[in-house]
């Protein structure tokens, strides 16, 4: 049995100014929304945030980034978040754009107990600078790093009492991953069911990798809603 | 500026450059639409870099779901054989050249093939997302774009002068004033499309470029 908390207040207690998260999603699909919206609440700074966006200006992330709470942002696009761009430029946030499977790659890894590995992604572009590369079989190789965090916060369509996850379809993303790299992860799902409910062969995250669950209703807001 | 029409016509061509049995990576922008035009004779799978293989049609209205979404953020549906998987995979799929063919918006394309499509320094920083991974993963890389800048300067040139998104990953580009292939003797013009002649490509083209057109 996994700790069920009754709120995201209390979930996001032990989280503490400074620290690093990794949050789950690309654009809004898959984010942790009651978890993001608790941070704000909580109003915990300074901290080092590893997702592949970072929201749009109202919601998700982007809530984070409008209170300057985020001092450090790891993700591979800015896209039209208006407010991430002009943080970006200004300077007045740190950012480190990340090829996105290498940023997917580097956070498996760091589940994985994989310090670092090779990956063309870069070669020759200023991501590549000041790294290590190398030549395997005639190509050139960028060593990358790998990432952990001190807190992932994942989001699942489903989860079992003992902390197993199933994600539904494109909302899967960078969440299991994301899972494993966590020195304490915190999952947010749509639906809590008792052990044994979920079919093993289906399961997306093993329970091993979550230490904290929390059962909550989604907003799913729609960044474009493309109908034909 | 490409109107409405010629991003038609640079999609229609783009598509003839995909076979039957492929699996393909379409980019955010202009490259979406190449989608549209795929022949109805071809069976072609497409794959989205946030984990999905097989993207189906836009969604009725009672059909959208909020969770399935494609790489450029627009509610999509999954086609008949579709999966679904996490973005570690996704890239491993791109990674380990297993996607057919990738088309990629451009800002800039080198003689050599260099792309930039990511960021101008100083005014806008729009990120990489997966461009910089799928330049060296899929076999064939095709580059989409306006011929030249708002400003009617060239955007294929000798250099890129922004920074790049990968250096000799072009195979092709494709823009509505003609088709020019990336080889190692430098660059060839293939096709001229309508409105254009050989001589107001070359005009407007900041590298040298080898004439290859079957009149």
């Amino acid at each position: 049995m996994k700790t069920i908390y009754k709120s995201a207040q209390e979930a996001v207690e032990p989280i503490q100014d400074g620290m690093t998260l990794m949050v789950g999603g690309f654009g809004l699909v898959g984010i942790p929304e009651q978890l993001i919206l608790a941070l704000v609440e909580k109003g915990v700074k300074d901290l080092t945030i590893i997702s592949n966006n970072c929201g749009i200006d109202d919601w998700g992330l982007g809530l984070l980034l409008k209170e300057k709470q985020i001092k450090k942002m790891i993700a591979s696009y800015v896209g039209e978040n208006k407010e991430f761009e002009r943080q970006a430029l200004s300077g007045e946030l740190e950012v480190e754009l990340t090829p996105q499977g290498t940023l997917a790659e580097k956070i498996r890894a760091g589940g994985a107990g994989i310090p670092a590995f090779f990956t063309p992604a870069g070669v020759g572009t200023e991501i590549a600078e000041g790294k290590e590369i190398r030549v395997f079989n005639g190509k050139e190789y960028v060593l990358e790093e790998s990432l952990t965090a001190d807190f992932s916060l994942v989001r699942a369509l489903k989860a079992d009492t003992f902390g197993n996850l199933v994600y539904n379809k494109t909302a899967m993303n960078f969440n299991p991953m994301m899972a494993a790299a966590g020195n304490v992860t915190l999952a947010e799902a749509e639906e809590i069911v008792e052990v044994g409910q979920l079919e093993p062969g289906f399961i997306h995250t093993p329970s091993i990798y979550v230490q904290g669950l929390l059962q909550a209703e989604q907003e799913k807001r729609i960044e474009r809603l493309t109908t034909r | 500026m490409t109107t409405a029409n010629s991003r038609e016509l640079i999609a229609r061509r783009a598509e003839k450059e995909i076979a039957n049995g492929d699996y393909v990576n379409l980019g955010i922008g202009m490259p979406t639409l190449v989608a549209n035009y795929i022949s109805p004779d071809k069976t072609v799978v497409l794959q989205s870099e946030n984990g999905l293989l097989g993207i189906g049609p836009f969604p009725t209205e009672d059909e959208v779901d909020p969770d399935l979404i494609n790489a450029g953020k627009e509610t999509v549906t999954a086609s008949i054989g579709a999966a679904y998987f996490d973005s570690a995979e996704s890239f491993a799929m791109i990674r380990g050249g297993h996607i057919d063919v990738a088309i990629l918006g451009g800002m800039e394309v080198s003689e050599k093939g260099d792309l930039a499509n990511w960021m101008i320094p100083g005014k806008v920083i729009k990120g990489m997302g997966g461009a910089m991974d799928l330049v060296h993963g899929a076999k064939k890389i095709i580059v989409i774009m306006d011929h030249v800048s708002k400003k009617g300067e060239p955007k294929i040139k000798k250099q890129c002068d922004l920074p790049l998104t990968g250096k000799q990953v072009v195979n092709k580009i494709i823009t509505e004033r003609g088709l020019i292939e990336v080889t190692p003797d430098g660059l060839v013009l293939k096709e001229v499309f309508e409105g254009y002649t050989v001589q107001d490509v070359i005009d407007s083209t900041g590298a040298d470029l080898k004439i290859d057109v079957n009149a």
